[in-house]
């Protein structure tokens, strides 16, 4: 294992009011890495992944980015979130832009890109996914698989060092599920660095590098995906996994 | 038979003492002139203060228990009470007091009441407008602004590029209308004596001791403003409504 890892959580904390949602939870992610996070709903694995980009601002404890600690008041956390895609489960896509404007608008507004370059690298990457055909359409006129890809590829026009992925197939039909995690995989394959909080256990198992068991705001158990499905070793998982597999 | 031509010849006469003679339909012109300008320049100033004062007041409600202490946390609290203020105090008070104030207390040495009057009615429409811009800003999905912040773009950018395009759209019957009654209130500037169309009639009025046609003249010209407006918005609105299908 190397030892510069991207990111760093150290004992966060993040609670809503009363509720505690997150207590404690440490870990590392190396570059190149794949980590799953699984968990019950309501475990915080969300709200894990939301602090480590600062969509939900952490309550406690420490996260650092490329060794920059990004919960300290003074770091500019909008340069942060350049290199730090995120795709969310309802996909939100910019409903009054088109997909081409969509994927080149962060681009030109933030790395001050021309509009040429932008949209040579959107284009490009909406080949790859084989969606070129809609870079003038709507994001409404799209599918929900077609809409997630293109949120997929509008993060990657940033060049980003991570990807966050929010439960990305949860509020697809089913027969859009296979179409957006190949793209996931394929960029696993390229060497993206993935943290990704997914129901979807046969990519944790066939994609993952690590996976980590999240309940009750505590990582329980994490282990290599092969180790993870076949011994699992606390009780709450050997439960969750019998009822999800 | 012959009290009807009666009654028309004299309505003929009446018609010439109002508008023919002395040239007096320039008042009606004139006085339209003036009430397009005082409504169209209100409008616009209205919308610029109203998108400001939106922008604040839904920035506080959304963020302020995230913000961490600091100089930006306490100027959106100034920001936010300032704004309060206008709105309880200018929709708590009558155009017509405001309009006097500004005349005879604030602009006293004011020689021409046009730019004073579009200053009042442009502060008084911004309270209003300013509610509903808010209304159309909370109506646009959180994960529209999660997105464009997760991009790494800031505050701001993600507001102009993102969210105020969506809130102006959901927003324009609510706009439009506003307009209109504001089209229709600036005839309220007639009684601190600026020429506007509803002065223009008084004028006649008064030089002519008739009351039926200068009144119906100018009302059938609001009536016509209006009218024509609503049919603009209408296809305004159907050309927004290209984006989702």
């Amino acid at each position: 294992m190397t030892t510069n890892p991207i990111i760093e959580v150290k004992d966060l904390q993040k609670s809503f009011g009363e509720l505690e949602v997150l207590k404690g939870i440490n870990t590392e992610v190396q570059r190149g890495e794949v980590v799953v996070v699984i968990g019950p709903s309501g475990s915080g694995k969300s709200t894990f992944l939301r602090c480590l980009n600062l969509m939900e601002t952490p309550t406690g404890g420490s996260i650092f980015v490329d060794g920059e600690e990004i919960t300290d008041p003074k770091c500019d956390i909008n340069l942060h979130r350049q290199k730090m895609g995120m795709v969310f489960q309802h996909f939100n896509l910019f409903n009054n832009m088109t997909i081409l404007r969509n994927m080149t608008l962060a681009p030109m507004t933030l790395l001050k890109k021309s509009r040429a370059e932008a949209e040579e690298k959107a284009l490009a990457l909406l080949r790859r996914v084989g969606l070129e055909d809609k870079a003038n359409a709507y994001p409404s006129q799209l599918s929900g698989g077609q809409k997630q890809r293109i949120a997929i590829v509008r993060a990657l026009c940033m060049n980003p060092e991570v990807m966050l992925f929010d439960e990305p197939t949860s509020a697809l039909d089913p027969e859009m599920v296979g179409e957006v995690l190949d793209v996931m995989k394929e960029l696993a394959r390229d060497g993206m660095t993935m943290v990704v909080v997914t129901h979807e256990m046969g990519f944790a198992r066939e994609v993952g590098s690590r996976v980590l068991f999240m309940d009750e705001g505590v990582i329980m158990e994490e282990n290599e995906p092969h180790e993870f499905f076949a011994h699992p070793k606390c009780e709450r998982l050997q439960s969750f996994l019998a009822k999800v597999l | 038979m012959s009290n009807f031509l009666l009654w028309w010849e004299q309505l003929k006469a009446d018609f010439i003492t109002c508008f023919i003679t002395k040239d007096r339909w320039r008042y009606i012109v004139r006085g339209l002139g003036n009430t397009l300008k005082i409504a169209l320049v209100a409008v616009l100033l209205g919308i610029v203060i109203g998108s400001v004062v939106a922008i604040v007041r839904s920035a506080h409600d959304k963020n302020i228990h995230e913000m961490r202490p600091g100089p930006g946390r306490t100027l959106l609290k100034i920001a936010n009470a300032i704004c309060k203020v206008y709105l309880t105090v200018i929709r708590g008070t009558p155009v017509m007091i405001q309009l006097l104030i500004m005349f005879f207390v604030i602009f006293t040495a004011a020689r021409d009441g046009v730019p004073v009057a579009m200053l009042c009615f442009g502060i008084n429409s911004g309270a209003y407008v300013a509610e509903i811009i808010r209304a159309g800003i909370m109506s646009v999905d959180n994960g529209q602004s999660e997105a464009g912040r997760s991009l790494g773009l800031n505050f701001v950018q993600t507001m102009w590029y993102i969210v105020i395009p969506q809130a102006l759209k959901n927003t324009l019957p609510a706009l439009a209308n506003e307009f209109i009654v504001l089209l229709k209130e600036t005839s309220v500037a007639c009684y601190v004596a600026v020429n506007d169309l509803t002065r223009g009639g008084e004028i006649i009025r008064g030089a002519t001791y008739q009351q039926l046609l200068p009144l119906l003249a100018v009302a059938l010209i609001y009536l016509m403003m209006v009218m024509f407006f609503s049919w603009l918005v209408g296809k305004l609105e159907r050309r927004l409504r290209n984006s989702d299908h």
